[in-house]
């Protein structure tokens, strides 16, 4: 029999509450881990933004259009290799009102080469004839590329609606009213889980011409970087560029720009944060209580193992180790829980958030926080136990 | 009629597998008005013994009366308020509630009789008095000394005025001078107000003031 | 036949660390609870008192939002000339025909930046609107660049301050004015003259017609009549239900969120408490066994522990409202997605919301009270009485 395995036998002797005290401290990392989660998420989010390409908009805001001409001279501009633009479509699902995804316009025979390095297309229709495709796009897109009402949707989307492959998709249009139908001819898988796989991405042309009346006015252009440390100079010359028109532009890069759509939320994250260190606080106080009245009980057994010849210091160990050692497996194991439920399971809050993650780095910090508030519960008691007196602590026993 | 009629009774425990006879087949009649004695090495039954008279533990087979009522027919709620009325238990290491005053604690018994709270507090002043600490009301246990509070125990056995007092070493963890007060109490109680007495003891100073003394050895009577 | 409860305040006092701890964590459970509600409260709030049930709302057909909604100028006059509109003091209907934009303003004192309304509104807009105030500077010139702020604006973007300058595209607007509007979502709006900003912003058609009805009973008939009229293309509701429907959503996301957040916490706490209560009853094992024999039925036992524990937790719940409560009045702001724009608010901690807490106290006190009250109740007597 080993000192630890002495530390093992202790944390056994009350198996009600030592499971209790185990699963509160569960719940508590695990609670805090999946709020961190929300910010890793956020994070992680902005972070799939390119670096390497810029987005620009009207300098009001994302709501004004800019015209389609910018296109030339955006092409134009050393700096850039390719341009693509796209509207948000904002429509609903007439069937299910309350169910949001996401419709975008694009110019599909620059959009998807920009993009290309970020998703797969997993299913795809044949096409009826000829299948060619633009250049730089992949042959899969044969039959959208056909199809002027054709679109891409995500792989989550798709799954979750239970559409087919060349299903027709109504959409009920709330900025361009009317109905919308969309035959889907293809669907991509993101290489990252943040990217998202719960977009629907039709022809801008068709946009054009059903709710624009063929004078198209585009939402945002995407512009491919020839070299990503051009990115500040190329943004501010654009800016440059239209200052003094009619519509002028605000570009940033885009992982900026996802950045600015986090930033919306405004004060949600720094709530939440305060959040999981109250529930952390709340929680481990009680575990910790718990396992100082634990220690209090067996002050006489402590008297006992210093009279057969224990000395203060190994005593002192003993206590503190049952304490950490709890805490620490059940540190772990809400942690742990936490990135594994939540990551497998993909949740995604309703579709308000992207896919979660959680980092690492969180779980490490639940593991951190769990083992300090494990060592501090345990120290009282384990100072106490190393300065126990013997007579007087078999006096009190019976 | 005996206040007290055990017949032919049995107890059996059972640790794990094993079973464990601590009781076989005793048989006795305690007189109303009585004091006996209760004595025997460690593990002879006695404790066993006074807790089946109080309907605390159940015979395994056999039979107990106590003032006519058979226990083996009361069983739950129906044998609590029994205990309540006609048993008054006196413990070792006294029990009382630490965190109740000496008056709370003796009006404890009374909570489960249906009176107004002044009389409770009435009737246990005057218990108190009568074993001589009407003074100390107020104290919380930790405030006694060991002698004070086994007399707060004594009161707040007879306070709902049982007819069967059942003492399990009330002395045990007394002086000699305590312990003294205590028996004299109990004597005066058992004279005085015709309380049956059954005391389970060591002392044989303690088992001197009783009427009889009955001897256990093995789950048998041995006298 | 009950045990008193002065029996269980006392024996609470004579733990009172251990008492404070769980009675502390029940606490801290419970404020986030009501934290959550109060965050819930304040952004309905804000939205619900922005719409009068007096007034009708005109958007375009299959629009969610003012934002996504287009009236024509034809149309707006049409509705002018309605009967139903009730007249203002002047004898000039009160109606407002609404420009509603989003421009994107840099935070303050936060990186980022965010999409604040405003709106191009009618003389006739601040009558419609009888809780509008200016609190500092003055009124915008009608005809003039000027511009009037929400008075919640100033503290969060840059550029709202009196005598700044805001620019949409080429044209410069002064800010002259801060405004209060009954704690509504206008106050997070910047508001003009829509005959001047319009032009400046491109725009030839109204987002939203707003008007005071003569009789607002007449509303079901209104919506029948105008939704069937072709040349509108028009949807028509009450300005509250029109703002309460906007707040539906996150306001719906926030309670859940803050109710599964703690429902999580409470079962750690619920685990901790039954913990406490655990330990109370060993420490009390001997105490159970001598109320037992004295004749206390383990009903009464076991009810006693239970009032115990719900004691206990409705001790850290009243502690839990009070660390809850100086939330209230804090502003906030976010980004209300079913508009797309910045919507600053308060907390508000509604005496529901304490209510709310205090029986989720008295739940997690009973729950965790429950398994530790039953083992009380079942003791073996004889065993107890042996007992430490």
């Amino acid at each position: 029999m080993s000192l630890f395995s002495l530390v093992l036998v202790n944390l056994g002797r009350n198996k009600l509450r030592t499971a209790l005290t185990a699963l509160s401290v569960v719940v508590a990392l695990f609670l805090f881990c999946s709020l961190r989660g929300v910010l890793d998420t956020l994070d992680a989010a902005i972070k799939v933004g390119s670096e390497a390409r810029l987005v620009t908009r009207n300098a009001i805001s994302l709501i004004f259009p800019l015209p389609p001409a910018y296109r030339e001279r955006l092409a134009a501009q050393p700096g850039v290799k390719t341009v693509s633009w796209g509207n948000w479509f904002g429509g609903r699902d007439p069937v299910d009102p309350g169910d949001f995804y996401a419709q975008f316009a694009v110019d599909a025979a620059t959009y998807f080469p920009i993009y290309a390095s970020d998703i797969d297309l997993i299913l795809a229709d044949r096409p009826q004839g000829p299948g060619m495709v633009p250049a730089g796009v992949d042959p899969k897109l044969a039959a959208f590329f056909e199809d002027r009402t054709g679109c891409v949707v995500g792989e989550k989307l798709f799954r979750r609606k239970g559409w087919r492959l060349g299903q027709t998709v109504t959409v009920s249009g709330t900025i361009f009213p009317g109905t919308w139908p969309f035959v889907i001819r293809a669907v991509y898988r993101a290489k990252d889980p943040a990217f998202g796989e719960e977009a629907l991405l039709f022809h801008w042309k068709y946009l054009e011409e059903k709710g624009m009346g063929g004078s198209g006015l585009v939402g945002w252009y995407v512009l491919e970087l020839a070299d990503p440390a051009a990115a500040g100079r190329v943004s501010r010359a654009v800016d440059a560029l239209y200052e003094n028109s009619a519509a002028a532009t605000r570009t940033e890069t885009e992982r900026a720009f996802q950045a600015g759509f986090v930033s919306m939320y405004g004060n949600v994250p720094f709530l939440i944060g305060l959040i999981g260190f109250a529930v952390v606080f709340a929680i481990l106080l009680v575990a910790a209580n718990t396992m100082m009245m634990a220690a209090r009980e067996r002050t006489g057994e402590h008297a006992v193992l210093k009279t057969l010849g224990f000395d203060d210091r190994t005593l002192f160990l003993l206590v503190l180790a049952e304490g950490a050692l709890l805490t620490f497996g059940a540190g772990l194991a809400g942690s742990l829980l936490a990135k594994l439920v939540l990551e497998g399971s993909g949740f995604n809050a309703g579709g308000l958030l992207p896919p979660m993650t959680v980092s690492w780095g969180t779980v490490a910090a639940g593991i951190a926080i769990a083992v300090f508030m494990g060592a501090v519960s345990g120290l009282f008691p384990a100072v106490r136990a190393a300065r126990l007196q013997i007579v007087e602590a078999l006096r009190k026993v019976d | 009629m005996a206040a007290v009629e055990v017949r032919n009774v049995r107890k059996v425990y059972r640790r794990d597998a094993q079973e464990i006879p601590v009781l076989d087949g005793l048989s006795l009649d305690i007189a109303d008005g009585d004091f006996v004695a209760l004595m025997g090495p460690s593990g002879s039954g006695k404790t066993t013994l006074l807790n089946l008279i109080g309907g605390i533990d159940t015979v395994t087979s056999g039979s107990i009366r106590v003032g006519g009522d058979d226990l083996s027919r009361l069983t739950g709620r129906a044998l609590a308020r029994w205990r309540s009325r006609h048993i008054g238990f006196i413990f070792q290491l006294y029990n009382l509630i630490p965190v109740l005053t000496a008056l709370e604690n003796v009006e404890l018994p009374l909570l489960l009789v249906r009176m107004s709270p002044k009389e409770r507090r009435e009737r246990a002043r005057v218990a108190l008095e009568l074993v001589g600490l009407g003074d100390r009301l107020k104290h919380y246990p930790r405030q006694l000394s060991g002698g004070q509070e086994q007399r707060v125990a004594i009161a707040r056995a007879v306070v709902s005025d049982p007819a069967v007092l059942l003492a399990d070493e009330p002395t045990g963890d007394l002086d000699r001078k305590a312990a003294g007060e205590i028996l004299d109490l109990l004597e005066r109680l058992n004279g005085e107000y015709k309380k049956t007495i059954v005391m389970v003891t060591h002392d044989p100073h303690a088992a001197e003031r009783a009427h009889r003394v009955l001897h256990l050895e093995k789950g048998v009577l041995s006298n | 036949m009950a045990l008193p409860i002065s029996y269980n305040l006392r024996n609470l006092r004579q733990r009172p660390l251990s008492t404070l701890a769980t009675a502390l964590g029940v606490a801290l459970v419970v404020a986030v609870l009501i934290g959550a509600l109060a965050l819930a409260a304040g952004f309905q709030a804000a939205l619900v008192e922005t719409g009068s049930p007096a007034n009708a709302m005109v958007l375009r057909v299959g629009a969610d939002g003012e934002i996504s909604s287009s009236v024509t100028r034809d149309a707006a006059a049409i509705l002018r000339a309605l009967p139903d509109v009730a007249a203002g003091p002047d004898g000039r209907p009160l109606l407002s025909q609404d420009m509603v934009v989003l421009t994107n303003l840099d935070r303050r004192g936060q990186p980022g930046s965010s999409n604040v309304t405003v709106r191009g509104i009618d003389p006739a807009g601040l009558t419609l609107r009888p809780d509008v105030r200016i609190v500092e500077g003055r009124m915008f010139t009608a005809g003039t660049d000027e511009v009037i702020v929400g008075h919640r604006l100033p503290r969060r973007f840059a550029d709202t301050e009196l005598g700044d300058r805001l620019r949409f595209n080429q044209r410069e607007f002064t800010v002259v004015g801060h405004f209060e509007a009954g704690g509504s979502a206008f106050e997070s709006e910047i508001w003009g003259d829509n005959a001047v900003l319009m032009p400046a912003l491109d725009r030839e058609t109204f987002q939203s017609v707003t008007f005071r009805m003569r009789d607002p009973a007449r509303l079901a008939q209104l919506e029948r009549q105008l939704e069937a009229d072709p040349r509108l293309g028009v949807q028509v509701q009450s300005e509250r239900a029109f703002y309460a429907a906007q707040s539906q959503l996150l306001a719906t996301v926030i309670r859940l969120a803050g109710i599964l957040v703690t429902l999580v916490m409470a079962v750690g706490a619920i685990f901790g408490a039954m913990n406490t209560m655990f330990a109370a009853v060993d420490a009390r094992t001997r105490e159970i066994g001598v109320l037992l024999t004295l004749g206390f039925s383990p009903g009464a036992v076991m009810l006693s522990f239970v009032i115990e524990s719900v004691l206990l937790a409705l001790a850290g719940g009243a502690l839990g409202c009070l660390l809850a409560l100086p939330v209230n009045g804090i502003t906030t702001g976010t980004t209300n997605w079913s508009s797309f724009s910045e919507l600053a608010f308060s907390f508000r901690v509604t005496p529901a919301a304490l209510v709310a807490g205090m029986v989720f106290a008295a739940a997690m006190g009973l729950v965790g009270g429950l398994l530790p009250a039953r083992r009380a109740a079942r003791q073996p007597l004889a065993a107890s009485l042996r007992a430490k």
